[in-house]
């Protein structure tokens, strides 16, 4: 076990785990904002640095802190660590920066973008980013490409953090894409256009943090904040058939694994599910899903009404003398 | 109980004998009606002659289009979820080849509707428009006998592509100046 001090808040972690994980045991309040971290996909994470954060006490046995700001989805912690998230002004300002490199190719389209409303760089850059770009060249643009018949590529909006290509290492038998080129000129591509047919191809879209990967079979069908998300469920022989249905009057618009707080997907699901299955009667449906009110999504959506107790004049005190 | 010290006693004052005549207090009041006639009138002949409308008056929306006549709405959906009335609803649909001389973007509002009974003119769909697509006019929304009547389309939101036909907001238009 290792005693760990995050933004002043002390927790307990068994030996092994990273600084952003002891910071999600501790809560959302503390933990750093996550691009290319996905806790469901192995060697994911250390490419976006958008999770840096400050370590101001090494360990109990090396007390000097560490020179530079470290990625946290890949530090360990030690014991007797102390590190500083929200309350460091240097991991903040390194954030900005590194929101701002992020956005420095990255198209302003998000009016017409489908993960506008669940995208993880619209939230961080609603955090950290300017609003004007302190750059003179052009944005590097793309042309779309279906890299499956159900999946399109949008490379112009591509931050490059890898999930996908995790996915498709670790949940698909056989990855047919990556990232070619290097550097500035690299990018996502499947070398053979609609390449992608296997069965589980459809969580790249899941776990795509903006919208370089979106659903061709919901695309401009809705923004995510007119849907209403529903949990359902099904017997499927290929995929746990865990699912959140997203509703739009009658019509189920999309269907895609259910995420965890962090935006992350607890169960993959596979694309007979996620394409094939859009009628109700397809699903056992478990209830309303849980919206945060902090999201886009939550608006205009109501649970029961309570209404207010009446007052009746014996209820309203008289005023003092 | 006394809640407050501003109550009065009303003074049930008789009246005497001039007062009871009632005549004098007739003439005045007459006089007053009298004098009216040749005061400025407070009202206009409406549809005829208007009023001047302030810059900032938040009437009938629109629906503008660009310089090359193109609409500017994307149908992003920020007006509605800006719209504490939920008064706006749409659709979206993606643009075809050739028509990129209707639509601005490569998505635009097949269907948009502003429910002008819930509207409550309030303007924030115009604050929140990213695309200089929305404002509201100087326009006076006008009544009618049917409900359904006031669910506008874009037939009736969408400005002309003449310039006669064109709906000038530049008294409307707010330059903000973002994160300098």
């Amino acid at each position: 076990m290792a005693k760990v001090t995050i933004d002043g808040i002390e927790i307990d972690v068994p030996d092994g785990t990273t600084i952003l994980q002891a910071a999600r045991m501790i809560g959302p309040e503390v933990a750093p904002p996550t691009m290319c971290y996905h806790s469901k996909l192995k060697t994911s994470g250390g490419y976006c640095r958008t999770c840096l954060v400050e370590v101001t006490k090494g360990s109990e046995k090396d007390p000097r802190p560490m020179p530079k700001l470290v990625a946290s989805c890949r530090t360990n912690v030690m014991d007797g660590m102390v590190v500083t998230n929200g309350l460091s002004e240097k991991v903040q300002d390194a954030r900005a920066g590194v929101v701002e490199f992020l956005l420095l190719n990255h198209p302003l389209d998000c009016p017409i973008c489908d993960q506008a409303g669940e995208c993880h760089l619209q939230d961080l850059s609603y955090e950290h980013g300017h609003y004007n770009t302190r750059t003179d060249f052009e944005r590097r643009t793309f042309e779309k490409i279906d890299i499956g018949d159900t999946i399109q590529l949008h490379m112009t909006r591509c931050i490059l953090c890898y999930r996908c290509v995790k996915v498709a290492e670790q949940i698909t038998d056989g990855r047919v894409h990556g990232v070619i080129n290097r550097g500035d000129a690299s990018e996502i591509s499947t070398y053979i256009k609609e390449a992608i047919d296997n069965d589980f191809s459809g969580n790249m879209i899941d776990v795509c943090p903006v919208g370089a990967l979106t659903d061709k079979t919901f695309r401009f069908k809705s923004r995510v904040w007119f849907t209403k998300p529903v949990d359902a469920h099904r017997d499927c022989d290929k995929c746990s058939g865990k699912v959140v249905l997203w509703y739009k009057g009658d019509d189920v618009l999309r269907v895609t694994g259910r995420k965890d707080q962090w935006g992350e997907v607890e169960e993959f699901i596979c694309n007979t599910c996620r394409f094939d299955k859009k009628k109700t009667s397809d699903w056992t449906i478990e209830g309303v899903r849980e919206i945060s009110r902090h999201s886009v999504i939550s608006a205009n959506k109501y649970k029961k009404l309570v209404k207010p107790k009446r007052l009746t004049i014996n209820d309203i005190k008289a005023l003092p003398e | 109980m006394q809640l407050t010290n501003r109550s009065k006693v009303a003074s049930v004052k008789t009246l005497n004998w001039v007062e009871q005549l009632y005549l004098p207090a007739i003439i005045k009041g007459m006089i007053i009606t009298f004098s009216h006639i040749f005061r400025k009138k407070a009202t206009v002949r409406y549809p005829e002659q208007k009023r001047p409308i302030a810059n900032i008056y938040r009437g009938l929306h629109v629906l503008k289009r660009d310089e090359e006549g193109r609409e500017n709405c994307t149908a992003c959906g920020l007006c509605a979820v800006a719209c504490p009335a939920e008064a706006i609803t749409m659709e979206a649909a993606e643009r075809k080849k050739g028509e990129e001389h209707l639509y601005r973007e490569e998505k635009y509002a097949a269907m948009y509707e502003i429910n002008m009974l819930r509207c409550i003119f309030c303007g924030l769909c115009e604050e929140a428009c990213p695309k200089d697509a929305i404002y509201l006019t100087d326009r006076i929304l006008p009544s009618n006998y049917a409900r359904n009547r006031f669910i506008y389309g874009k037939d009736l939101l969408v400005e002309g592509t003449t310039p006669e036909t064109r709906i000038d907001i530049s008294g409307r238009k707010k330059d903000y100046e973002m994160n300098v």
